[in-house]
């Protein structure tokens, strides 16, 4: 029974980052540039929906709903501010902007909120059937779980169905050659931070419901674990985010629960690192032949 | 005589700039012109230095993101400090001390450099970005879980899983624990100085400017240029690549054990991730390849968040400001055309630098 709470534990776990996983992971896909900002966007959308709790007593259904707009339009300002002038320049370039914008946003973050911990009081807080909790299932990881799978349906179905979805994936293939079909480049990409935006907004609520304290540096961490997941499944495929992100979760739980607490990070980073090299385009990652 | 090479020209402008910085520097410090805030900035400025132009080698001159390049840092601190504090009774000189942590550090830190590199070097882009990232955190929390000491027996080292404390490494009377897993090293004797400093970012240029000019060099600067014509003409990737990739690892070792003996007590998580990336943004901010720039870089981006704590809390929103303003700035077409109006001979000074 204890191993299983911990597999459920991890499940959860696994779940934040596989939502996490996909904002990194779509980006990454369509823009080619890794986002370093997005883990801060989270620890935006946890404040916002504090804020909307504890100080304008709104419903937490509203509350994630107002940090899921906060959010987008954050980073949909970001990406047009910060990261569009820089569309033809280098990789790396795009890559130090995003670290200003992660630390822009942490320490803004501290200036209106100051740097003590917020406590915060979980949205997802309900008494579940006895049979479930006994299997040390909380309300918290039944939420995130079934929150993550809905997400992951419905974007799948998104980019798989919609005339917008299509328009993303013709972006991520060849963004010259999109532009030439008439598909609106700058909107795709703006739409894809949107949503990335607005998942590391839920991931947030999610996040500190589970750990219920709320600081400046909050979505650092979840945020590189989060990439980590991301490059595990395969950077730029969105099952591979949500298959990375639940198998780190599970591993980090179980090395914490059997191993060692401080030695969990290293143990994911090291299964992440057998992973690449076996694999060198992650779990579900395509190998694109090198071109002479 | 014969016109020196513009790239000798350069070199040596970069190792005289240094010098006179550095007696620059160590007059007004003499003069009692330096307050004691700028005084403990100096040797922390010379490790970065070395920092970033040994990222520099890895980033700009093979071409290849690294996001640990602290890791390094630390297992050379780490090491550094060992030997600095355990020799202390058989070498009573401070200053050998010191060079020979520094080349404690800079071994140890090679070899870390080998085992990473090694399989590391296999990947590609942002692949190998994330793995060395993944390096950095392990070395980090590996280090975490280190207890060391010492007493007329030798070293003891526990790698501690679990709740095993100082007691367990059983120290005769009058030993020494010198790492204490998460409190990190304490007690450390402070043997770093800024001539050391200077001395340190003096052999590092020598090493990093004469390897870039050297064949081996201009191996690693095809080989980034273009992977597979230089593998064509016979250039071996992984000799290179691991070439500047160990390198760069044992000078930021050597680095670490300078900037370790620097503090009277040092935890790992100093030079954790963000630490990797303060170093990436040195290079990146001096130019990539630019060796001198990276210097440049590194004093006024240690400097200006130091100095602005007139502005106390919006300090950091300031610097991540300019850092954005800065990228978007040198990156702007338009800029560049009316850089290149203004300095016509611009654009191949760059490229030499």
């Amino acid at each position: 029974m204890v191993f299983f709470s911990y597999v459920i534990s991890g499940i959860s776990l696994g779940s934040v980052y596989a939502i996490i996983a996909l904002g990194y992971t779509m980006v990454y896909g369509i823009a080619k540039m890794l986002n370093f900002a997005h883990g801060d966007v989270i620890m935006v959308g946890g404040y916002i929906s504090f804020c909307a709790i504890s100080y304008l007593s709104l419903p937490p259904l509203v509350a994630v709903l107002l940090a899921m707009a906060v959010c987008t339009v954050l980073g949909v300002v970001i990406e047009g501010l910060a990261y569009r002038p820089l569309r033809q320049a280098g990789s790396l370039a795009v890559l130090i902007t995003a670290i200003g914008v992660s630390y822009f946003l942490q320490n803004a973050a501290q200036l209106i909120w100051g740097v003590t911990p917020k406590i915060y009081t979980s949205v997802a807080s309900f008494p579940l059937p006895e049979g479930l909790s006994s299997l040390g299932l909380t309300s918290e990881a039944l939420v995130t779980i079934v929150s993550c799978i809905v997400i992951m349906l419905a974007l799948t179905a998104f980019v798989n169905r919609t005339k917008m979805g299509k328009a993303m994936r013709a972006c991520s293939e060849d963004k010259g050659a999109a532009q030439l079909m008439g598909i609106n480049v700058n909107q795709a990409i703006s739409m894809t931070f949107a949503i990335g935006s607005a998942l590391a907004a839920i991931a947030g609520v999610l996040l500190c419901s589970s750990y219920t304290t709320l600081f400046p540096t909050t979505g650092s961490m979840p945020g590189i674990k989060a990439f980590t997941a991301a490059v595990f499944g395969g950077i730029g495929s969105i099952p591979g985010a949500f298959v990375g992100g639940l198998l780190l979760g599970i591993i980090e739980s179980m090395a914490k629960a059997y191993i060692s607490t401080d030695l969990a990070n290293a143990i994911v980073f090291a299964v992440l690192i057998v992973v690449l090299l076996v694999k060198p385009t992650g779990l579900l990652g395509r190998y694109v032949p090198e071109k002479v | 005589m014969n016109r020196l090479k513009k790239t000798t020209v350069v070199d040596f402008a970069t190792y005289i700039g240094v010098t006179i910085a550095f007696l620059l520097v160590l007059g007004c410090q003499k003069g009692g012109l330096l307050t004691n805030a700028m005084n403990s900035w100096l040797v922390p400025i010379c490790c970065f230095i070395v920092m970033s132009v040994s990222l520099n080698l890895v980033v700009g001159i093979s071409g290849e993101l690294s996001l640990g390049h602290c890791g390094f840092m630390c297992v050379g601190a780490f090491t550094g400090i060992i030997a600095g504090m355990s020799l202390s009774d058989v070498i009573p000189v401070d200053s050998v001390r010191l060079l020979l942590a520094i080349l404690v550090g800079a071994f140890f830190a090679a070899i870390t450099g080998v085992l990473v590199g090694v399989p590391v070097l296999r990947l590609r882009g942002d692949y190998l970005a994330i793995v060395t990232l993944a390096f950095g955190q392990i070395i980090k929390d590996l280090i975490n879980c280190l207890l060391v000491g010492y007493d007329s027996k030798g070293l003891h080292i526990i790698f501690n899983i679990g709740k095993k404390t100082v007691n367990d490494l059983h120290l005769e009377a009058g030993g020494v624990a010198i790492i204490k897993g998460a409190q990190g090293a304490v007690g450390i004797r402070k043997l770093a100085s800024f001539p050391a400093g200077y001395l340190l970012v003096m052999v590092s240029l020598i090493v990093v400017l004469n390897l870039v000019r050297s064949r081996a060099g201009r191996a690693i600067m095809a080989i980034r240029d273009n992977r597979i014509a230089a593998e064509s003409v016979g250039l071996s990737v992984t000799k290179y690549k691991l070439m500047a990739f160990v390198t760069s690892a044992a000078l930021a070792g050597a680095a670490g054990a300078l900037y370790g003996l620097n503090y009277g007590s040092l935890v790992s998580s100093r030079f954790d991730f963000n630490t990797s990336i303060l170093v990436l943004v040195y290079v990146v901010l001096g130019g990539l390849g630019n060796i001198w720039g990276s210097i440049i870089a590194t004093i006024v981006l240690y400097v200006l968040p130091e100095a602005l704590r007139q502005f106390d809390a919006y300090r950091m929103l300031v610097y991540a400001i300019v850092l954005i303003l800065v990228m978007l700035a040198t990156n702007n077409e338009h800029l560049k055309e009316m850089l290149g109006r203004i300095l016509p001979g611009r654009k191949e000074a760059d490229s030499d630098g």
